[in-house]
């Protein structure tokens, strides 16, 4: 997945000239964190973030901002060292960028100009949507030994039972050198499924009965 | 003219919503429940009315047209497999089978008519145990469930009556097709208490779902931990819902009665006893004289071991309604377990409580309980809040 499939191209955005009133609206209107600043033509020039914002607005012992301080322009405060991303650029990559950097988004641009949006929490959106969350659906975790073929074994239990996967994520199990393979699978009822795994001698996590007592 | 007390919508043809002989979703439950409550003489025929089919127009108040023409043809054999596929019809959960869009169409009337009991006034409360099918989306089956009587009832009561509605789901699964039916109106507050969606179909019904729009704060969801038991399954439902009664202030209480939460269903993994069941409709007919001058209307619902625990769960439902729960305790009628011994795959009970001595002690107690009264509290802070708010700003 690329950055253009999931970037905000509805973008809120100010010109140097305007004032950090505009910014504090836009802001609180718009619960926003982080406002691009661009020239006329949406060239990129800078980014203000609700901190920005916060330091010139007022001390915390003052109750009122100071008027002249709002009709200042957002030139004066906003970071000019911005770290931007390309439409083509790969989800994992900016996610690394936005973890490493410790910043909550970044503006995405072409030829320097402003074309998108993205931040951590469209980033979250899409992690939930990969994970199958918002399809109903019933999860399984099998435990398989980190070799080829083992995915392709475990579907074929799915496929057999005429089963659809919703999605699917392999990631290595902390205690041991295997994997476990997470599916979403489309059904209610996934107890024929879990039976044919459970058959074939492979693991599966999930609410086990524990040793009920009396 | 007075009011009578509770009408009980069935017919046998509403038996011929069936999948197969061995779709864990079985009709025969209902059966066992009319038959107990027929021994039991808890069930006159002067309280038994028949539904009706639900009409095109009425299922389209909730479903897409396209999705009914699907299903219609589904019943006539002439879906071809990949439209069907579109629509969630012809898997395991939902196959397709002879005529069902009419089977679905009964229970959908079934509904509609326990709503039209209530709401024109004939009845202070009605049941249509039939219904409850949570799962069913605007255009795709899903869950067992083809048409969501539910969903659409709720619509019918917000178009003829202008009803705020409280939807409570004790289904072991999340009541996800309801709760979207509703996700952003403010007259319809939808309450599900279940078992968490990390492995559990469908995997949705999280404290942070809560609502969008102007119907923020109008869904709460409370997902159990697995192997959750009476004591606290009956906590968080009862707190919950009477937060959502003083916060919603509603002028009629459906409630959605699935009997999958027991310790002996096969499909979930929480672990109520018959307990929590005597206990659900209690409370909600106490909330409905509360607050709605009675009206309520009960639905049926998932629930998966039909010998042992839906027949049950189910009567105490009824019972509660029609004001005959002292029925409800000692030995079960013998002359219905004589009916229905040969027939069963399970030993039927003898009692309406299981003796305490075979019910299963859940390792792990005290964090399971202590889990759920943090997601509750998390649950409900926002109408706790608003509700705070709500008398700072009266007094």
């Amino acid at each position: 997945m690329i950055v253009e499939d999931m970037m905000r191209t509805n973008i809120y955005k100010l010109t140097p000239a305007d004032t950090i009133e505009q910014a504090v609206h836009m802001m609180e209107k718009e619960r926003l964190r982080h406002i691009p600043i661009v020239e006329n033509d949406d060239t990129l020039i800078g980014i203000i973030s609700d901190r920005d914002v916060r330091d010139a607005r007022y001390s915390i012992f003052s109750d009122n901002p100071l008027p002249d301080v709002l009709q200042k322009p957002v030139k004066l405060i906003m970071k000019t060292e911005v770290f931007t991303t390309h439409p083509l650029e790969f989800v994992s990559d900016v996610a690394s960028m936005l973890s490493e950097k410790r910043i909550n988004g970044a503006p995405v641009t072409v030829d320097r100009k402003l074309v998108g949006m993205i931040t951590g929490r469209d980033l979250l959106d899409t992690l939930v949507q990969l994970t199958g969350a918002d399809q109903p659906s019933t999860q399984l975790e099998v435990k398989v030994s980190d070799v080829s073929g083992q995915l392709a074994d475990v579907a074929t239990v799915f496929k057999d039972h005429r089963i659809n996967v919703t999605s699917m994520l392999i990631y290595p199990d902390k205690k041991s050198s295997s994997k476990i393979l997470a599916f979403r699978i489309q059904t209610m009822d996934a107890r024929p499924a879990i039976a044919s795994l459970k058959e074939k001698g492979y693991e599966l996590a999930g609410p086990s009965i524990p040793e009920w007592g009396t | 003219m007075t009011k009578k007390n509770a009408a009980f919508i069935f017919n046998q043809e509403q038996l011929a919503y069936k999948f197969s002989d061995t779709h864990p979703f079985n009709p025969t439950r209902l059966e066992l429940t009319v038959d107990l409550l027929q021994t039991l003489g808890a069930l006159p025929s002067e309280e038994m009315i028949a539904p009706r089919k639900a009409v095109d127009q009425e299922i389209c108040l909730f479903h897409e047209k396209n999705y009914v023409e699907a299903v219609k043809k589904g019943g006539r054999g002439e879906l071809p497999p990949g439209t069907a596929d579109n629509y969630g019809l012809g898997t395991d959960d939902t196959p397709i089978f002879a005529n069902m869009h009419e089977a679905s169409s009964l229970l959908v009337g079934g509904t509609i008519q326990a709503v039209e009991e209530v709401m024109e006034g004939r009845y202070k409360h009605a049941a249509n145990l039939g219904g409850g099918l949570h799962h069913g989306f605007r255009g795709k089956a899903s869950g067992f469930c083809i048409y969501n009587d539910s969903a659409i009832a709720i619509q019918y009561l917000r178009k003829y009556y202008d009803a705020r509605v409280l939807y409570i789901d004790t289904d072991a699964h999340h009541g996800d097709g309801v709760q979207w039916a509703f996700y952003d109106d403010p007259s319809v507050m939808t309450l599900s208490i279940h078992e968490t969606g990390r492995y559990l179909f469908p995997g949705t019904g999280a404290i942070t779902e809560k609502g969008t729009g102007a119907g923020y704060g109008y869904t709460l969801n409370i997902p159990l931990d697995a192997f959750t038991e009476d004591e606290s399954f009956l906590e968080c439902y009862k707190i919950a819902v009477e937060e959502a009664c003083a916060f919603f202030q509603p002028d009629v209480i459906v409630t959605q009665n699935g009997a999958d939460a027991h310790y002996l269903d096969p499909l979930t993994h929480l672990a109520s006893t018959l307990h929590t069941f005597k206990m659900i409709p209690k409370l909600a007919h106490q909330m409905a004289h509360t607050y709605c001058e009675g009206r309520w209307v009960a639905v049926g619902g998932g629930g998966y071991d039909i010998w042992r625990v839906v027949p049950l769960a189910w009567s105490y439902v009824w019972l509660e309604m029609s004001g005959c729960s002292e029925l409800a305790q000692g030995a079960l009628p013998q002359e219905w377990r004589n009916h229905w011994m040969t027939k069963a795959s399970d030993p039927l009970p003898e009692y309406w409580e299981e003796r305490k001595d075979l019910v299963p002690c859940v390792p792990r107690r005290p964090e399971i309980n202590e889990k759920n009264a943090q997601t509750l509290e998390k649950s409900l802070y926002y109408i706790q809040r608003e509700l705070r708010y709500s008398h700072v700003r009266r007094s």
